[in-house]
């Protein structure tokens, strides 16, 4: 089968507009005979949903939260991108398109990701309208940041959380448009099955949490905005119920799964602590702007300090190692996330890492303190004529503890909220010893393939935000997910739609008494009866950590065929195991959280596979993939446009079938092709 | 460190709870308080006993899912979320008393989950900007003083997690619902409809039966996002101003 992206089209900035003029529009008085389905309240849910019920559309909207607001999008700390060039600093729409293009090391269509750098700028006026509390200059203007590495400042914020604000904005909508009769709420209500009669997206099966109860739902089209699937490791960065199964549901029923091997995992997380752990905390991104990474050189001073006999301070400066710096002399600690993580593995792995564990890096700010606070107390010790004695005296303290204390100031007018984040959950004093950090999962660019109209390949079934595959490549730059959730909700889907609604008419819209649905039904329901039925040894949680650590040891920072190989062997005993020594407690007609588990994990365990398999077919390292085979002579990931500039679409084949691999080849008309280097 | 936990179990929302002992053992300073419920619920699962149901989500403290009464302080001894407190706050030996949020108009649904979609009718009422989406006006058209954007910004830090309810003697809302009208009422894009906003939400919080608000401050002291009471009062002058307006 021949993947048709539909990209319009004639030149890049032109496409759109043509787009949106050549697809065909629903009668304003037609909209409100048909039915859509959004299953997801994040960023992109909400947004589908409110700006669809405004149309005019009959939406119902599902999450499996007990309210919309609770959506994982509201965890989004550090910012939403876009390319309004508030700042002068030469940013642009094509800047913005090129960046992400090249971001993602190439892997990702030139015509999505240039309507998504068109559309950022009309979220920014959408949310402002909408009363999201952006920061701001003193003159009343919004504030922008850099962010992840970016050479111009097009982040906006809300203090560091970005994404509770953004939400909260969507949420609002909706929430009018609940009350306008347009939208109904089904939370603590989980999309177990997706219904397809001849070809077409008919309508889903679902769980009401609170009760047990199986209930089908019947639309014109259905819209998953369900997020990623970082929580196939376990350990991640996402939320605890963040999971995969409404897409892997749909992916079973036809839909194409894309780059299921593309995870990005991110640099400054909170190190594991013990083996009870449950999640990993972010810490932003902003903090390599001022901390610096190290591990002692020597193997033993690392040994030293995992064992309690030594300290951080003890290692003298000539003992440490500041790996970025040395590596990466013109980015420092500033490289990409991949490279920032990648290099952590490669330090602990040869023994050097440090904490308890040997699995963490420091972030160091004893000399960024140092420096802020001499350049205040050198501008002050200018008011007692250059003389420290005198400025001592004046200050009654030492000279170099002043330096410490100013510069502490300003370490946490800039940090303070994350530092006190940071010692409250490890109980360390950041100001007073290095952080410790070490990578962890934290988004999948991957996800189901969507065309330009992001319909998935099943006609009528559509997918937005982490959900999709569309917009990041090989890897997502920092500050464009939340965007790119915005955009599919607010400014795509609005329009795309329609073209599909017309063509089908209100008419084709099936019953949920119709047999299709009722087999879904019978399907969830069996599945359902058999977890209970188990009655086996072992915690659905005993299952999902030992998954976890099969992705993250084989398929996480680094994979080599040969591992990869090796985890598909395990993660099919696992699932055999699971399947028949799983222990499920409780009933079905009752809020059973164990059971819910269960359904997510045993979902996530076919997913893993599936992300292996398309670790062993792309013969190249790019971006968050980084196959140890494919690297250049300095250990730098080594792409190959020659062979993989596609995007892979697996499609299921049944229980136990090997997947079939569709390729989408991408085209680059508008940028050349260069390998990134951060040396 | 070993601990005796005590523990509202519910069945349902239909069947009558009671308070339950357990016991847990080998619990490190490290972990947070619902990683230390994850140890007793593997036990529980384990022995073949079910599970405390329990909600949560972000474990970051800003999804507002977490909700525990613990040693009769909504979220327990700190100033924080339940997901952000760690055992370290706790000693060898203690006995912990864990309780769902108690008030009218958040049922217990089962154990430790409560029903809070009273919150969402409350937004739902007029907790919003009635704009549609593709407003084409620019966003730095309308200057914000800094000054007023961060007060704004501070109010709409609320995470919606209801302990402002479960710390108040009346079970009183008004924290929560006088949050989001300071934080629409305080920006240029949602004072337009802020008499409409306030009359119909505070209408709302009357109908979900919660309980009047006596000023004691219970909500602010134990509220893990800081939310402050002088929100009520800004609520209070909104909503006579609403009165005055509307009735003249
Ligand atoms: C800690 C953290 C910080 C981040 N910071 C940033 C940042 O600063 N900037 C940035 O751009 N990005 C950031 N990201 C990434 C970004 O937050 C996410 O990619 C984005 O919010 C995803 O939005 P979404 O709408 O696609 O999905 P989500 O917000 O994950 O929403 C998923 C929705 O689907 C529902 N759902 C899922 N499955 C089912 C089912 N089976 N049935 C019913 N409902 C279901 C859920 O209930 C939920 O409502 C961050 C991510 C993390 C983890
Ligand atoms: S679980 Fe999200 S705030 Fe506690």
């Amino acid at each position: 089968m021949k993947l048709n992206a539909k990209s319009p089209e004639g030149v890049l900035a032109e496409k759109w507009d043509k787009h949106k003029f050549n697809i065909k529009l629903v009668n304003p008085a037609n909209k409100r005979k048909y039915d859509i389905i959004v299953v997801g309240t994040g960023l992109a849910g909400a947004s589908a949903a409110a700006s669809l019920a405004e149309l005019g559309y009959n939406v119902k909207s599902f999450c499996f939260q007990d309210s919309p607001r609770r959506a994982h999008s509201i965890a989004a700390q550090g910012g939403i991108n876009a390319a309004k060039n508030y700042q002068n600093d030469g940013d642009s729409v094509f800047r913005l398109f090129y960046d992400t293009i090249k971001g993602g090391d190439y892997r990702s269509r030139e015509a999505n990701v240039y309507r998504l750098s068109q559309v950022s700028v009309n979220i920014i006026d959408q949310c402002v309208a909408q009363g999201v509390p952006f920061a701001r200059e003193y003159g009343g203007l919004l504030d922008n940041r850099s962010f992840g590495g970016a050479q111009v400042s097009r982040t906006f914020y809300a203090k560091g959380q970005t994404g509770q604000q953004l939400l909260l904005g969507a949420y609002q909508a909706l929430s009018r448009q609940v009350a306008n009769g347009k939208v109904k709420l089904y939370p603590r209500t989980e999309m177990l099955e997706l219904v397809i009669k001849e070809g077409k997206a008919r309508g889903i099966v679902v769980r009401n949490l609170i009760t047990g109860e199986i209930e089908s739902h019947s639309a014109h089209a259905v819209l998953l905005c369900s997020g990623g699937y970082g929580n196939v490791f376990y350990l991640s960065t996402n939320a605890m119920g963040s999971n995969a199964t409404a897409s892997w549901r749909a992916h079973r029923k036809g839909a194409f799964f894309a780059n299921p091997c593309f995870t990005q995992i991110h640099p400054t997380c909170i190190p594991v602590s013990g083996s009870y752990q449950s999640k990993l905390t972010l810490m932003s991104e902003s903090l390599r702007n001022d901390g610096r990474v190290w591990v002692p050189k020597k193997i033993e001073d690392a040994e030293a300090i995992r064992q309690g006999k030594k300290t951080p301070e003890d290692i003298k400066e000539e003992e440490r190692d500041y790996y970025l710096e040395r590596r990466y002399p013109s980015f420092g600690n500033l490289v990409p996330r991949d490279v920032a993580s990648r290099n952590a593995k490669y330090v602990c792995d040869e023994g050097r890492g440090v904490g308890k564990t040997g699995l963490a890096v420091y972030l160091d700010f004893r000399d960024a303190i140092l420096r802020e606070g001499r350049k205040v107390v050198e501008s002050q010790l200018i008011e007692y004529n250059g003389s420290v004695k005198e400025y001592e005296k004046a200050k009654g303290k030492p000279y170099d503890e002043l330096i410490y204390v100013e510069g502490k100031k300003i370490i946490e007018a800039k940090y303070g909220n994350l530092f006190d984040m940071y010692q409250r959950i490890t109980d360390d004093n950041p100001y007073e010893t290095p952080m410790m950090i070490y990578p962890a999962v934290h988004y999948t660019m991957g996800g189901l393939w969507v065309d330009y109209n992001l319909m998935t390949s099943v006609e009528g079934l559509y997918a937005l935000g982490e959900a999709n595959f569309s917009d990041h490549g090989a890897n997502r730059l920092g500050a464009s997910a939340l965007m790119q959730g915005l955009a599919d909700g607010y400014f795509v889907i609005p329009y795309t739609i329609g073209d599909y609604l017309a063509k089908i008419g209100h008419a084709d819209k099936l019953d949920t008494a119709d047999e299709a649905f009722k087999e879904a039904e019978t399907e969830v329901k069996a599945r359902i009866e058999k977890l209970l039925a188990i009655k086996g040894e072992k915690s659905v949680d005993d299952f999902h950590r030992e998954l976890g650590k099969i992705m993250w040891e084989y398929c996480g920072m680094s994979r080599n065929a040969e591992g990869l190989k090796y985890a598909k062997g395990k993660i099919q005993e696992l699932r055999k195991e699971f399947w028949s020594n799983v222990k499920v407690t409780g009933e079905n007609d009752e809020l059973n959280q164990t059971l819910e588990k269960a359904l997510r994990v045993a979902d996530f365990m076919e997913l893993g596979e599936l992300m292996i398999d398309d670790a062993l077919d792309r013969e190249e390292s790019c971006g968050g993939h980084f196959r140890e085979e494919f690297q250049t002579e300095e250990g730098e990931a080594l792409r190959n446009d020659e062979d993989y500039a596609y995007v892979s679409a697996w499609a299921y084949k049944g229980e136990n079938q090997p997947h079939e691999l569709h390729k989408e080849q991408l085209t680059f008309e508008n940028v050349k092709l260069t390998q990134r280097s951060y040396k | 460190m070993n601990l005796t936990l005590k523990i509202w179990r519910q069945k349902n929302n239909k069947e009558k709870g009671k308070m339950v002992t357990y016991k847990v053992q080998d619990i490190s300073d490290d972990m947070s308080f619902l990683e230390m419920m994850d140890v007793l619920n593997e036990e529980l699962l384990k022995k073949g006993e079910e599970p405390v149901a329990f909600d949560h989500d972000c474990r970051e403290g800003i999804c507002g899912m977490c909700s525990m009464y613990i040693n009769g302080h909504p979220h327990g001894p700190e100033r924080t979320t339940t997901c952000q407190l760690h055992m370290r706050s706790f000693k060898d030996g203690d006995t912990i008393t864990i309780e769902p949020w108690r008030a009218k108009g958040f049922p217990v649904v089962k154990d430790l989950v409560v029903d809070r979609s009273a919150f969402d009718r409350i937004i739902q009422a007029g907790g919003f900007v009635s704009v549609n989406t593709g407003v084409s006006v620019d966003a730095n058209e309308i200057p914000i003083a800094k000054d007023v954007a961060s007060e704004a910004m501070d109010a709409a830090t609320c995470i919606g997690c209801g302990a402002c309810v479960a710390a108040c003697k009346n079970a009183s809302a008004m924290l929560f619902v006088s949050a989001k009208i300071s934080h629409l009422g305080l920006l240029p894009q949602g004072k337009t409809e802020k008499n409409r906003r306030v009359q119909r939400m505070i209408a709302q919080m009357d109908a979900e039966e919660f309980g009047a608000c006596t000023n004691t401050g219970a909500c602010a002291a134990e509220c893990p996002k800081s939310i402050s009471l002088v929100n009520i009062a800004r609520m209070n002058r909104e909503y006579f101003a609403a009165k005055v307006a509307s009735e003249a």
